[in-house]
């Protein structure tokens, strides 16, 4: 016991080491890429991006871009969320469903967005409205084929073991079905959370006012490339912070799983 | 079996399946007439493809037949009951629960008041010798210890009729061997009637009281060999005179429909 404890420990304390790592090479080739003549336009370096951002702060932006963005993704994610769920269920469960609406998830869900969000703002004006809907539109595909993919999945041979045990269908669908679905409903809840963020230049490019990804458009036409890249860094971020609450759902719902690696 | 109430616990009649594929249709099982008796244990084996599995999910209820019947205490058989306890042989624990939660499944279902289900739970967690477990996740079983949840999962409920399909095919040959002693012990204990599918013609011949031998298509029952050597049994059975004879004449039908099923 002890044992199996250490190596734990020296396998996560390795892991917190390669990640200082891994910052330290993103940071060299950064400084590099500031360095070069033409290059260094694009990507300035640390303290220019500060400053930048600092300017953004200054111009009382930044904070509004943030909470305007994150309005919009939280709208437009739950949402897609809400609605992919039961979709995923009913497609599983009733084949003409599955087989009208199906193929046209997988169609749209390879056109980029940014494409058909004039459509959307024909459709419903400019404002919040349009940019929910199409951060909606696109996490709901991703979320819905995912988790259609795990509810058909279910290993058979459990709802079987529960039939036998005596229970009928709806103590399947709350014991079985949706505890054996529930790997595959985080992992839609991760790729949502991701489809959400990259839509976002799609879904601010509808006459928003505020966003991260509507000022990034406008500072672009400016060249400010120090707050640009800021901005960038801040969504990726976000990002990041996302899937580490994830993991952390993920460990506390699903540790009952099989793990393929030790 | 003098003396003993020979009462016909299951029957099946004349019992047909037929599967429609994309080639056509498949006949699984033909003309199957078969009666158990109260608390007999009857084995059944035969090379795979020749319908034992489909008959078990018949009993199951799992399956419909396409034509004939089964009947348990002279009722037609629909659908699954409590009545009729399976054990797979993927053990089909569900992952999510502990051991105690799998094996309370059941009385779960029978609405009883929690306290109760753990009681009974806990009851038969004892029986299969795995109490220090009980709050373990299946992940953390080996395969030997996960069948044993399952057959505790299975007596939880009190069903009638054991209906195990090749529950130790999966395992290596001494934690079979174990868990073959284990059910013999709680099967003289606890009479129920098992309905036990194998390919293991050994296994069949130290559990069963009669060994149903069947053929390949479509599937139909070639021979049932009455196993003459009484209970109590373990592994030293195995080196019986009586035991080796019956296992070789098994193991040369169930051989021959083997290499018909080849050619």
């Amino acid at each position: 016991m002890s044992s199996e404890t250490k190596i734990r420990k020296r396998a996560a304390i390795s892991d917190k080491v390669w990640l200082l790592i891994s910052l330290l090479v993103a940071l060299a080739v950064w400084y590099l890429l500031s360095i070069g003549e033409k290059t260094g336009r694009g990507f300035p370096f640390a303290p220019e991006v500060l400053k930048g951002l600092a300017t953004m702060v200054e111009r009382k932006a930044l904070w509004g871009d943030f909470v305007s963005s994150m309005i919009s993704v939280v709208m437009g994610f739950g949402l897609g969320f809400l609605t992919a769920l039961p979709m995923a269920f009913l497609m599983a469960w009733y084949a003409p469903v599955r087989k009208i609406i199906e193929p046209w998830i997988n169609f749209v869900r390879n056109i980029p967005a940014l494409a058909y969000s004039p459509l959307v703002v024909i459709i419903l004006g400019i404002g919040r409205t349009p940019s929910v809907v199409l951060i909606w539109i696109c996490t709901f595909m991703t979320m819905c084929i995912t988790i259609y993919h795990g509810i058909r999945n279910i290993d058979n041979t459990l709802v079987k073991a529960a039939r036998v045990l005596g229970a009928n269908d709806v103590d399947i669908f709350f014991r079985i079905t949706l505890p054996a679905t529930m790997p595959f409903i985080l992992t839609a809840v991760r790729l949502g959370l991701s489809a959400a963020l990259t839509t976002l230049l799609a879904a601010e490019s509808t006459g928003a006012r505020a966003g991260l990804g509507m000022r990034i458009r406008t500072l672009s036409t400016t060249f400010e490339s120090n707050a640009m890249l800021g901005y960038i860094i801040i969504i990726g971020i976000i990002g990041t912070l996302l899937n580490i609450f994830v993991d952390f759902i993920e460990r506390r719902l699903t540790s009952w799983q099989e793990k393929r690696e030790g | 079996m003098a003396g003993e109430e020979r009462r016909v616990k299951i029957q099946i009649k004349a019992v047909k399946k037929e599967y429609r594929g994309d080639h056509g249709t498949t006949v699984a099982l033909n003309g199957v007439d078969l009666d158990i008796m109260e608390n007999e244990f009857v084995c059944v084996v035969g090379p795979s493809g020749c319908g034992k599995s489909t008959l078990l999910n018949i009993l199951a209820g799992l399956h419909e037949a396409s034509s004939g019947e089964c009947c348990l205490d002279g009722e037609a058989i629909h659908g699954t009951d409590v009545k009729r306890g399976v054990v797979f042989q993927q053990y089909a624990l569900f992952p999510w629960q502990t051991v105690l939660q799998n094996v309370m499944f059941g009385p779960q279902m029978k609405r009883l008041p929690k306290a109760e289900c753990m009681e009974i739970a806990r009851k038969y967690i004892r029986m299969v010798g795995l109490e220090d477990f009980e709050g373990s996740f299946p992940k953390e079983l080996s395969g030997g210890m996960k069948q044993r949840v399952a057959i505790a999962r299975a007596y939880a409920n009190d069903p009638e009729v054991l209906l195990m399909d090749e529950p130790f095919g999966a395992l290596d040959a001494q934690t079979r061997a174990q868990l073959q002693t284990e059910l013999l012990k709680t099967w003289e204990e606890e009479k129920k009637t098992c309905f036990f599918i194998t390919h293991d013609v050994d296994e069949a011949v130290l559990l069963a009281q009669r060994v149903v031998i069947m053929s390949a298509r479509p599937g139909r029952i070639k021979r049932i060999v009455d196993i003459d050597i009484p209970y109590p049994r373990d592994q030293a059975t195995k080196s019986d005179a009586r035991f080796m004879e019956l296992k070789a004449q098994i193991w040369n039908e169930v051989y021959q429909e083997y290499l018909e099923v080849r050619k």
